[in-house]
Parts: structure tokens; C-alpha cells; sequence
């Protein structure tokens, strides 16, 4: 008997392709959406165009796996969805941190709820349309390799994925660059072929994470606490709206008329400040990483040399990670880095292998 | 592999007799109900005919029946219309915790966003609304009281006479949505003493996108469409005439098979029932044995989600359901298992069978075999089922 895979379908081009790969591979193939959240609850535009959870993704991707000749069903896990992600992408912002929520639902959503559910209905594998490819290891590990289309490097919020779950997975794009994989879709008649793609958090629909939280407060009877902003050499400049609503690195949006260029530096939660202050003083060579995640490498128990990258949009930079006793790791870059946030995600590389990752504490 | 359809629920086939019944009036018979020439007067001739079969069928008057496009319409009109009608002096509302969407949505829209009061009636553990809590509820200025005859997900069947005639002693209206129960058990109109009944034909093997509203004589409903003179001007637009007359011929065929099918539908589902308990532990019956449709058999199996169960059920070609499906297929917990006090563990793990015409035991039989190592499957790999 074939094997069966449960593919996690977005309604995006990416995901359909990968349905079609595995069922000329052979795989007995299911293809599933994950019904994360809605529109009611989440705001913002409803009428904008391609974004998963919506009808007309269900939609793309019901004609799609019917084309393909696989079952479809959509798996609601919006319950989980709001409580494992969106919480938690609010009390960051709220703790004066910058999440990054695909890499929680990816760990905690994906990789947990939909592996179980695929689990249960008799799949042997789970499947996605990451640029990535999942390696088997010498030492029996798995580890995620970057995708050979450098343009989108999609391994970085794969860092959280257990290897239990590793091992049941496929991801047939990892090979394939994004103009083959849109060529396929073509030459395969799927109607997903031209879909725009998008690459900010899905449940902020209009891309407006602050109106999000303003939102989402509300609804919940809260508000954001307005104070100031400080300059890194103490005086008070002017006052913020709630500091959630600002993250390190940040230049726009002060509304404040100063001299020279001003950068958020730090956001203290405790005081209700946020500190600001010239670009030269954002760069610093070491952060400290939590709830850290060991992929291709077993748990490191000496200091070792890697490729470090800090947020998505970031070049990987040299550094030593030394992990401590209490299972977090210190990093030292070889060369300062910009804007090192709490919150982000950080994750090792050696080459194109990804070795770990975790939070910026 | 065979396959197996349990969801007669969620829709039914055409019977053959009714697609006969309709064709002439989808080809030759084509013309508009309203129009003056020969045409016009067959199709008006063709609607009349259906509506006077469909009243006699279930005893209201020919006037009192206005055609709509299913169910959901029928809902929307009844609580809508009667609202609107009513808004200037009562602006209140009193619908089923287990009704349909299609009564509760338009209820929580008046009520959210046209100042309505809104209480649910609630219901107790076997789905039964309490004639003694809907004389609580019931206000100087209610509106409306809007219960479903039969649940569509458990198949209870609610004492529908009781609860009209508390309403009225109050001067307040009263709604059924009759969909799951309108040719399947007796729904006589005017015993049931109703100001308003929704019906539909694709429940009971007639063409979808055709059903009736029933608004008693003398009551006023504020119309929701506008265009025409159709349907007395409660519900304009060209009527659906080769719908009308698959309606009628459904209703018909119902009405002569209504009582063997029953009988033999009681002892199918009985038979499942107890075979189900029979071989897999800790599962519950949702609903009642006793007063019920009976091809509707709702069960909760501990430990699990119904979402696994019916998703594994179709990888077998068995098709049933869990909760109700919107148009996006998303299964949501079900409001009326929660309503009727059930533990979210329960509701979650709830499945609906729904038996029809064509189910026999030898299908049930397969079934019966398919769904125990399905079931132990889950159960081994849940996190919360220990036993």
C-alpha cells in the first residue's frame, strides 16, 4: 500500500505544487487546510485578496486537490490558533518583545495539532511547501536545509520543530526554485498558479499589527498605558501611545522632531518607557537565547562556531554559541550586529544545515 | 469498497418519480407565472396546483403557503419579517438555544445590530425546550418565539403545540423551522397551531433550492425582497416553477411512504444503536430515544473529536457528519450539544448518523465493522481517553 500523506494546504501555489509532487511520487496524498482564524475576530480587510483562511482559499484549495484527484477537508484549529498563537503574539508585544508567530505556530500549531490529526486519520507523513528539505543525519538526527532558491529562505521558523516530528514530514519544494514550482502549477492547470504570495502574519490582515493590538485590547476591555520616550542620555523627548506599539531598530513614528535620526534602543515594560537614541548605539555583539530547540545537532554541551541569524530579513554573521547549564545559550558575534530584538528568533546555520534556534531573551 | 451514505440529514438524493414530475415544466413547460399568455397561464396553473397539493398535505390554507429558496430563507423571512413588522411597539425575541443557524444567526443580527433583546430558550439534556421557562421569558413587548420541530443534529422532536400555545396566551407569535421534520413525521399546521412553519423539499428527497414559508392568515410579515407581486408580495421574484412541482410530488411520495419508513427507519436505527453499544465502550447516545426522528442518531464517543472520526470514516467511503458544516466545510463545536449541557469532551466527540430510503442493515453492517478498529485507533492515540 502507498503511503499516505496529509498536506497542509494554504490555497497559495507553493502547497498545491507540493500536493501535486507527492501524488506523481506515488503518495496516497489527503490534502487538508488549516482553518486558523477568522476575519471577525481578527479585523482588518476582508476583501483583500489571497490569504489563507478565507473561502476563497478553501476554495483554491478544494479545485486543486480535486484536480489532483486527492480528498480535501478543512481541520479547525482556530480555538488552538488563538490561544497558542495570537495570545502569545500580544502578550510579547505587551512584555516589550517582537514575536515572531509563524515560528510558534509552526511548533506548536503544524508540527503538533496538524501532525496529530494526521496521526489519527491513518497518515504516515505530514507534508508542506517550505523551501527547505528535511536530511536524515548520520548520527540519526534530522536536520532542515536551507531551500536552493536563496530568495526565500523559509528554514528560519522551522527552528522550533521537534525531531520526532521532523521525521514525519516531507517537504518536495526544498529542491525546487520558485519559478519552477509556478511552471508546474501552469503546465498543471492548477488555479493557483498565479496567486500572489504573502509573506507578512497572516491574522493581520492589513499588514497593521499596531491597529491588531489596539483592536484586540479593546475588545477585551483593556487599553495601552501612554508614557514616555527617553533619550538614551536621559532627557524626556515625548510621550508613546502604549509600548507595545514600538520595536528595537524602529525610526519611524516617534512623532518627534530631533536633530539627528532617532532609533528605538530598548523598551522597558517596568518603567513604561521606550529609550531612543542614535543608530551607532543599536549595535551590539551578544545576546542571550531561550527556549532553545536542537535540530540537525544533538544538545551542544561545548562552545561552538556558527552562522548566526537574528531576524528573517537578516545575512547570517559569524559567532560563537556557548550553551549554559540551565539550557539557554550565549551567543558572541564576531562583528556587532544591529538591533538585536528580544522576542525575535534566533537560529544557528553551518552552511545551508540548520543547526538549532531559539529566543532572543 | 463499498460505500455507505449516513448524512440524509445534510441532504438526500432526487427520487426519480419527483425529477418526472419536474422535467416538463424545466423544457416545454417553461414559462413565467406571471405572464398573460397561454404560456404564463400553464406555469400559474402548474404553481397553484402544487400549492393547494402542498397545503392539503400538511392542513393549512393555499393562501397561508408562500414559496421560497429552502429553509434558510423561510427562517430568514419568518423572524426578520415579523420583527420588522412588529419593531414599533415589540422588540423582543425569544429562539431555541438548539435551533439551526438559520434562526439563531438573523435572531443575534436584530440583536446586535438593531437593538432586539434577545433570550435563548434553553433545553434540557435531551434537547427539550421547557414550556415552563418560556413563560418566564416571555415579555410584554416579545415579538416572537421561534422553535424548531426537529433538531438536525439530534432529531429531537420538541412538543411544539405546548410551546405555541403559551406564546399566544401571551399574544406573542410563533415560528417552527419544520425542515427536519416535514415528511418524516406529521406535521399537520394547524394542530401544531403555529403562526409561521419553514419547510423545505431537499431534506426529503425533492430538489434543492425550493421550500415554503407558512404564515397564518391574518398575520403580518414585513417583506424582506422587493421587485413584484409574487407570492403576494412577501417574496418576489420569478417563481421557481418546476421546483414548486418537485416540492409538491416530494411531499406527496413522503406523505404515502411517511408511516413504513418510519417504522422501519425506528427499527434500523435501534438496531444501530444498540450494536454501536454492543461493541465499542464509553460511547453516549445525544438526544432522545423516545421522541425523536428516529433515522437521526447522534453519538459521542469519549476520549476523541468527531472531526477524526468522520474524516476516517470517509477514507472508508462512509459518509457521516460531526457538528454542522458551513460552506467552507469547517467543522465548529456544536452549539446544540453545548445547549443541551454537554461537556465539551462530548460535544466534540459527537458524530450523526443519518439514515434514509436507502440504508439497509447489510449497510449498516459495514459500518458496524469499520467503526470499532477506527474508533480503538483514536482512542490509542488520545491523550485523554484512559481506560
Amino acid at each position: 500500500m502507498p503511503e499516505k500523506v496529509l498536506v497542509a494546504m494554504s490555497g497559495g501555489v507553493d502547497s498545491s505544487v507540493a500536493a501535486l509532487l507527492l501524488k506523481e511520487q506515488g503518495y496516497d496524498v489527503v490534502g487538508a487546510h488549516m482553518k486558523l482564524w477568522d476575519y471577525v475576530d481578527v479585523g482588518g480587510d476582508i476583501y483583500k485578496d489571497g490569504r489563507c483562511c478565507t473561502i476563497d482559499s478553501i476554495t483554491d484549495c478544494r479545485m486543486v486537490c480535486d484536480a489532483i484527484g486527492a480528498p480535501f477537508y478543512v481541520l479547525n484549529m482556530s480555538a488552538r490558533f488563538s490561544e497558542k498563537v495570537i495570545e502569545n503574539f500580544v502578550n510579547e508585544y505587551k512584555s516589550g518583545r517582537t514575536p515572531n508567530p509563524c515560528v510558534i505556530c509552526n511548533s506548536d500549531i503544524k508540527w503538533v495539532e496538524f501532525l496529530r490529526k494526521a496521526e489519527e486519520i491513518g497518515c504516515d507523513y505530514i507534508a508542506t511547501g517550505h523551501y527547505a528539505t528535511i536530511e536524515k543525519m548520520l548520527d540519526g538526527r534530522y536536520g532542515i536545509r536551507k531551500g536552493v532558491d536563496g530568495t526565500r529562505d523559509q528554514a528560519y521558523v522551522l527552528w522550533g520543530i521537534s525531531q520526532r516530528a521532523l521525521s514525519k514530514t516531507l517537504m518536495p519544494l526544498g529542491k525546487r526554485r520558485k519559478a519552477d514550482v509556478r511552471e508546474i502549477a501552469r503546465r498543471y492547470n492548477l488555479r493557483t498558479a498565479e496567486k500572489t504570495e504573502s509573506r507578512e502574519i497572516c491574522f493581520v490582515a492589513d499588514d497593521d499589527y499596531r491597529r491588531f493590538l489596539r483592536e484586540y485590547e479593546e475588545k477585551r476591555g483593556r487599553s495601552f498605558e501612554p508614557g514616555d520616550i527617553v533619550h538614551t542620555d536621559g532627557t524626556v523627548l515625548g510621550r508613546h501611545h502604549g509600548t507595545a506599539f514600538y520595536t528595537v531598530g524602529q525610526r519611524k513614528g516617534m512623532g518627534i522632531a530631533h536633530p539627528t535620526p532617532l532609533y528605538v534602543q530598548k523598551i522597558d515594560t517596568e518603567k513604561n518607557v521606550v529609550i531612543v537614541g542614535d543608530n551607532d548605539t543599536l549595535f551590539r555583539n551578544e545576546l542571550k537565547a531561550e527556549s532553545v530547540n536542537w535540530v540537525a545537532m544533538a544538545p551542544a554541551e561545548k562552545l561552538f562556531e556558527a552562522e548566526v541569524k537574528i531576524r528573517y530579513l537578516h545575512q547570517p554573521a559569524p559567532a560563537t554559541v556557548t550553551p549554559l547549564t540551565d539550557g539557554t545559550v550565549h551567543i558572541i558575534f564576531r562583528d556587532k550586529q544591529r538591533a538585536i530584538t528580544p522576542g525575535q528568533s534566533v537560529v544557528f546555520f553551518d552552511g545551508d544545515l540548520l543547526l538549532g534556534g531559539g529566543v532572543i531573551a | 469498497m463499498e460505500s455507505v451514505y449516513l448524512d440524509y440529514n445534510a441532504t438526500t438524493p432526487i427520487d426519480p418519480e419527483v425529477v418526472q414530475a419536474m422535467l416538463p415544466y424545466l423544457t416545454e413547460g417553461f414559462g413565467n407565472a406571471s405572464s398573460v399568455h397561454q404560456y404564463g397561464r400553464d406555469a400559474k396553473v402548474a404553481l397553484e396546483n402544487s400549492r393547494e397539493q402542498i397545503a392539503s398535505i400538511i392542513n393549512c390554507e393555499p393562501s397561508e403557503l408562500y414559496f421560497t429558496s429552502g429553509g434558510t430563507e423561510s427562517d430568514n423571512i419568518a423572524v426578520i419579517g415579523t420583527a420588522y413588522q412588529l419593531r414599533k411597539k415589540k422588540k423582543h425575541l425569544i429562539v431555541g438555544a438548539a435551533e439551526h443557524h438559520a434562526v439563531l444567526h438573523p435572531a443575534e443580527h436584530l440583536h446586535k445590530k438593531e437593538g432586539f433583546g434577545l433570550d435563548l430558550l434553553p433545553v434540557d439534556a435531551e434537547g427539550f425546550a421547557s414550556p415552563r421557562q418560556l413563560a418566564e421569558l416571555l415579555r410584554d413587548d416579545s415579538a416572537l418565539v421561534s422553535v424548531m420541530h426537529a433538531n438536525n443534529e439530534t432529531g429531537t422532536i420538541e412538543d411544539i403545540k405546548t410551546l405555541a400555545d403559551i406564546a399566544h396566551q401571551n399574544g406573542v407569535l410563533f415560528h417552527t423551522d419544520a425542515v427536519q421534520s416535514t415528511g418524516k413525521i406529521n406535521v399537520d399546521v394547524k394542530d401544531l397551531g403555529v403562526d409561521l412553519l419553514s419547510l423545505t423539499g431537499h431534506k426529503i428527497y425533492g430538489p434543492k433550492g425550493v421550500g415554503a414559508l407558512v404564515v397564518r392568515q391574518g398575520v403580518k410579515i414585513a417583506p424582506l425582497f422587493f421587485g413584484g407581486s409574487h407570492e403576494r408580495k412577501r417574496r418576489p421574484g420569478t417563481e421557481n416553477v418546476a421546483g414548486v412541482v418537485g416540492l409538491a410530488k416530494t411531499l406527496e411520495i413522503a406523505e404515502k411512504r411517511r408511516e413504513a419508513d418510519f417504522t422501519k427507519l425506528s427499527e434500523l436505527a435501534d438496531y444501530f444503536i444498540d450494536s454501536v453499544s454492543r461493541r465499542i465502550p464509553d460511547v453516549y447516545f445525544n438526544g432522545s430515544r423516545q421522541r425523536r426522528i428516529p433515522q437521526t442518531v447522534n453519538l459521542s464517543f469519549e476520549g476523541i473529536e468527531g472531526e477524526s472520526i468522520v474524516l476516517s470514516l470517509d477514507m472508508k467511503n462512509i459518509a457521516v457528519s460531526s457538528g454542522s458544516a458551513c460552506t467552507s466545510g469547517v467543522t465548529e463545536p456544536s452549539h446544540v450539544l453545548m445547549a443541551m449541557g454537554k461537556p465539551a469532551v462530548v460535544s466534540q466527540g459527537a458524530v450523526r448518523f443519518s439514515m434514509g430510503r436507502s440504508t439497509t442493515k447489510e449497510k449498516l453492517d459495514y459500518v458496524l465493522a469499520e467503526l470499532p478498529p477506527i474508533i480503538e485507533r483514536l482512542r490509542d492515540m488520545s491523550p485523554v481517553y484512559d481506560r
